[in-house]
């Protein structure tokens, strides 16, 4: 490693690297050597010749792309691939060509030599990314390297990353006076390896004396740690905020639907979970499509996926409402038997077109990956998404039941079906329409689902106790309970989690549920006046 | 609850009536000897289970093709015990005395087989149990063909210990709270302790079944690592796996950093999963698909060709596995012995299975051992690659002997390596 940094240095100074023929043997000892120890060695000889062939080598090996053919070195790129050391074009591919195999280990020192060559890109994104990689693992052979970026360094983001990697080595290597300045340094960090690094500096030893003998350190080093500490503290607990409201938004958007199926029209649909089940599969369809006619906009399929789930589950429900449900008003225990009924076959009809098994869909591009919120804290961007699109479906049903012509008969009807078909209203079309937006709602919540879980026949299974139990929490016949009840379980559930594990804290939930029922049926929010009927 | 389980026996009700129609049929001429296939087709076993019919068929299949069993057509009977662990006790008591099986192939969790075996044992029928597991049971009426934990949890935890392995000091238990995650936890914990590593450094965490948010649990994998090198072993089984990784994807807790190593996900189980976030975490099993001998390439092809004939959903991209392998081995160790013994009679059967060997596809020729009912096997370590395959990153020199009885755990002092009703009649 620090001839490597000093060849790196050499360069940097040149602005020019030497133009040398790529080190053969190391080539070999790279791909072809037997013990771990071999091959870091051979990393470190490569970077330390300081030829331009050596990084793509090094990032096809990071990226799984070198393979060996006899003593020959390849990197492969689809079918054809370029010699090693000689450069020279090989296709086809050889017969008994294979791939290269990297433990964990080596891929950590593959990681550092690639980031040291990028601390001194042109590219500032580069340089950050090249920045941070270090930040999670300084050692100590950069440390020149890092002083040297650090001088000719404009940009304050990547400077403020690369001061922490220089005070974390300097931590562990430097004189008295740099140590201290190190912790110093330090405390204004938030990444959480600081916490590493300072640990061992308070620690006892088993006999019961300080691991660091120097009592001003030792004081320095807790009081950083303490500033530390508390900075990640604040990660931790917005962390626990966000993981509780993307549950919550996703018991939300599960119990939409449900609050108004059941919450204004009283049906219970015990069927709800399967419609989720069906929005999740319309996804799962319009995704292959797009994979089969349109790979091109695959990041994309969901904005095709959303409005196929709609319409798909609301149609379903529609059907349903005309054929089956439409007999029942007024007779719960009949409608809750055949909705189950249904549901059975529901499920049994995807098993049978699609199979038992789960099917894959995966997430665009876009919703991979997270943000990096704070330096201990990463917000998923699939979560994130899931959030605004609950809210925005919220805000779209309650627009829809508040500001439209059909949200109005929507109310008329449920409030007081007589009066209602007395000045007009078709309540038995207003029935059908208000079924069938309940069932689509149901859709895109599991067009949202299939983006975070398991798409499998029984999806909806996992959902409809928990949907029953935020509209019956929220209140009957109450929107603004849903959300509230979807959002306030989702941040409970997750709060008792982490402080009592997954299992304890569903039974503190449930039990929880029951003993809020018992004490006030009528949920958090009660229908007020006469709109209660029987 | 109540409600979920009456819908599972209504679907399996249904599933097992039309295999029940459908399989005497086929097989209506010649001498036919009837087999059990006990696996889930539904649930959240599905994903693991669903493949181990299948492979056992197509084995079904090769053997009749070459003259079956002493003459014998094998004729399966498929049942669908959908992931519902009492409804594996009455589908195997339905095998033994309605259809009068001669063998059973079947169970993925622990809890299943823990479910399965007094109705083995009461009825003296005959089970060949294909997946990795916590040891601590030796049944004279099963064969246990998947690793004990020091075929596999063992070697796995002494790798990540070792330099290559990252060197891990503190120790992150996760699993899916049931029988097999509690035992190998516990086995693993007096092992790490005899390795020096203190209760303050290691971490248990469980999850129920089908769990499918992992956000604080990723989050807190995070904050443990803080404290020192961290690995993850982790124990959890089905569906759980697709969220579990996704969100570690999506947190960008990478293999270098923090590694993470499963015992219950294979090939099959990343089907479902974007691998490319995943690389470089690792998986210990007795076989990878990505293992390169003769016998394996050939198993490979007679799986695909069969997935393709059968038009099974997974032919487009036909994978192998380990429990795959193991049903295998286990299928032919049966027929051998049946063929030693000259008999289908369970006792001879079960006498005669001891000492079988077979040219496995992972390599090596496998030996069931001749007094503890376990198979003698390699111990592969892989690592994730970006299409869903693993790479071996350490393996053993050949096959070791299974140890049932973990030399770790006080309460096993002393235990006899070999089926107790054995040593009654002996």
């Amino acid at each position: 490693m620090r001839h490597l940094l000093l060849v790196l240095l050499l360069a940097l100074a040149a602005n020019a690297p030497p133009a040398l023929a790529i080190d053969a043997a190391a080539v070999h000892q790279l791909a072809l050597g037997d013990t771990s120890e071999d091959r870091i060695a051979a990393i470190n000889a490569l970077v330390e010749s300081g030829d331009e062939q050596a990084e793509p080598l090094l990032r096809a090996l990071l990226a799984g792309s070198v393979q060996t053919s006899g003593d020959r070195v390849l990197i492969v790129s689809g079918d054809s691939a370029v010699d090693a050391v000689t450069g020279q074009r090989v296709s086809p591919l050889p017969e008994d060509a294979s791939d290269v195999v990297m433990n964990n280990r080596v891929r950590g020192v593959l990681d550092a030599a690639v980031s040291a060559l990028r601390l001194v890109s042109r590219d500032r994104d580069e340089r950050l990314k090249a920045a941070r990689e270090l930040a999670e693992d300084p050692r100590a052979a950069a440390l020149p390297i890092v002083r040297r970026a650090l001088a000719r360094e404009t940009d304050p983001d990547v400077k403020g990353v690369l001061e922490i990697v220089a005070a974390s080595i300097e931590l562990r290597a430097g004189a008295r006076a740099e140590r201290l300045a190190a912790i110093r340094t330090l405390a204004a960090s938030g990444n959480p390896k600081t916490e590493t690094l300072l640990l061992p500096l308070v620690a006892k030893k088993p006999d019961g004396s300080f691991a660091e003998a120097d009592e001003e350190i030792r004081a320095a080093a807790q009081a950083s740690l303490a500033g530390v500490r508390g900075r990640l503290a604040w990660g931790e607990r917005i962390g626990l905020v966000f993981a509780g409201l993307s549950l919550g938004s996703i018991l939300m958007i599960a119990a939409l639907g449900l609050a108004i199926t059941y919450g204004l029209m009283g049906v219970i649909n015990m069927a709800h979970g399967e419609l989720m089940m069906l929005g999740a599969y319309a996804t799962y369809v319009v995704q292959n499509l797009f994979k089969a006619y349109a790979p091109g906009a695959f990041d994309w399929y969901l904005v095709c996926a959303v409005p196929v789930a709609f319409v798909v589950a609301g149609a379903a429900g529609m059907i349903l409402e005309r054929t089956v449900i439409r007999w029942l008003y007024g007779r719960p225990l009949e409608t809750l038997l055949a909705t189950w009924g249904i549901s059975l076959m529901l499920m049994q009809g995807v098993r049978s077109l699609f199979g038992a098994q789960n099917v894959q869909v995966d997430n665009p591009s876009w919703m991979s990956g997270g943000v990096q919120a704070l330096p201990n804290l990463v917000l998923p961007w699939n979560r994130i998404v899931i959030i605004a699109f609950a809210a925005a479906v919220v805000a779209g049903m309650w627009l829809l039941l508040a500001r439209t012509r059909l949200g109005l008969f929507v109310r008329g009807v449920t409030q007081n079906r007589a009066m209602a078909s007395c000045v007009g209203v078709p309540t038995a079309r207003v029935d059908t329409w208000a079924f069938g937006l309940g069932c689509a709602i149901a859709g895109l919540a599991g067009c949202a689902l299939s983006q975070i879980g398991n798409v499998g026949p029984a999806l909806g299974q996992g959902y409809i106790v928990d949907s029953f139990m935020v509209v019956v929490l929220g209140g009957v016949g109450q929107l603004a309970g849903t959300v509230y009840a979807g959002i306030g379980l989702g941040l409970v559930n997750k709060l008792l989690e982490s402080w009592s594990g997954a299992v304890l804290a569903k039974i503190a939930v449930l039990v929880f549920i029951i003993i809020f029922i018992q004490k006030r049926p009528q949920g958090l929010f009660a229908l007020k006046g006469r709109a209660i009927e029987a | 609850m109540k409600r979920r389980t009456f819908v599972k026996g209504l679907t399996l009700g249904a599933a097992t009536a039309a295999s029940g129609l459908m399989a005497p049929s086929l097989f209506a001429k010649g001498k036919t000897v009837k087999v059990g296939v006990l696996h889930s087709l539904s649930g959240t076993m599905a994903i693991s289970e669903t493949v181990l019919k299948d492979v056992a068929l197509m084995t079904f299949e090769e053997i009749n093709k070459k003259g079956g069993v002493m003459g014998h057509m094998i004729e399966p009977v498929v049942v669908d015990p959908a992931s519902n662990w009492p409804l594996f006790a009455e589908k195997a008591r339905q095998l033994l005395t309605q259809d009068k099986v001669a063998c059973t192939f079947g169970c993925w969790t622990s809890v299943s087989r823990k479910s399965v075996l007094p109705v083995f044992e009461e009825l003296n029928g005959l089970l060949f149990y294909p997946v990795q597991y916590e040891g601590e049971e030796l049944s004279y009426n099963v064969f246990y063909t998947g690793a004990a934990p020091n075929q596999q949890a063992i070697p796995a935890v002494e790798y990540l210990m070792s330099e290559d392995g990252g060197g891990a000091k503190r120790f992150y238990l996760l699993g899916t709270d049931y029988v097999y995650p509690r035992t190998t936890n516990k086995i693993l914990r007096y092992f790490l302790h005899a390795k020096g590593i203190t209760d303050a450094d290691i971490e248990e965490v469980y999850t129920p079944f089908g769990h499918s948010d992992y956000q604080t649990i990723v989050a807190n994998i995070k904050k443990f690592a803080a404290g020192g090198k961290t690995a993850v072993v982790s124990t959890i089984n089905g569906d759980s796996n697709v969220p579990f990784y996704k969100e570690l994807g999506n947190q960008g807790l990478k293999a270098t950093d923090i590694p993470v190593v499963a015992f219950s996900v294979g090939e099959e189980e990343l089907r479902g999963v974007d691998t490319k976030p995943l690389v470089g975490h690792l998986a210990a099993w007795n076989y990878f698909m990505s293992i390169k001998n003769p016998a394996n390439e050939a198993w490979k092809k007679e799986w695909a060709a069969y997935a393709k004939a059968k038009k099974l959903a997974s032919a487009a991209k036909p994978l192998t596995n380990d429990p795959m392998e193991a049903t295998y081995i286990g299928i032919h160790m049966w027929k051998q012995a049946v063929e030693k013994a000259k008999t289908f009679d369970v006792d001879k059967v079960i006498a005669a299975v001891g000492g079988q060997k077979f040219k496995a596809p992972d390599g090596f020729t496998i030996e069931m051992d001749a007094r503890n009912h376990h198979l003698h096997k390699p111990v592969f370590i892989g690592q994730i690659r970006a299409d869903g395959q693993f790479d071996v990153v350490w393996k053993t020199k050949g096959p070791i002997r299974a140890e049932p009885w973990s030399p770790y755990l006080p309460e096993d002092k002393g235990k006899q390596d070999v089926p107790e009703k054995m040593t009654k009649k002996s």
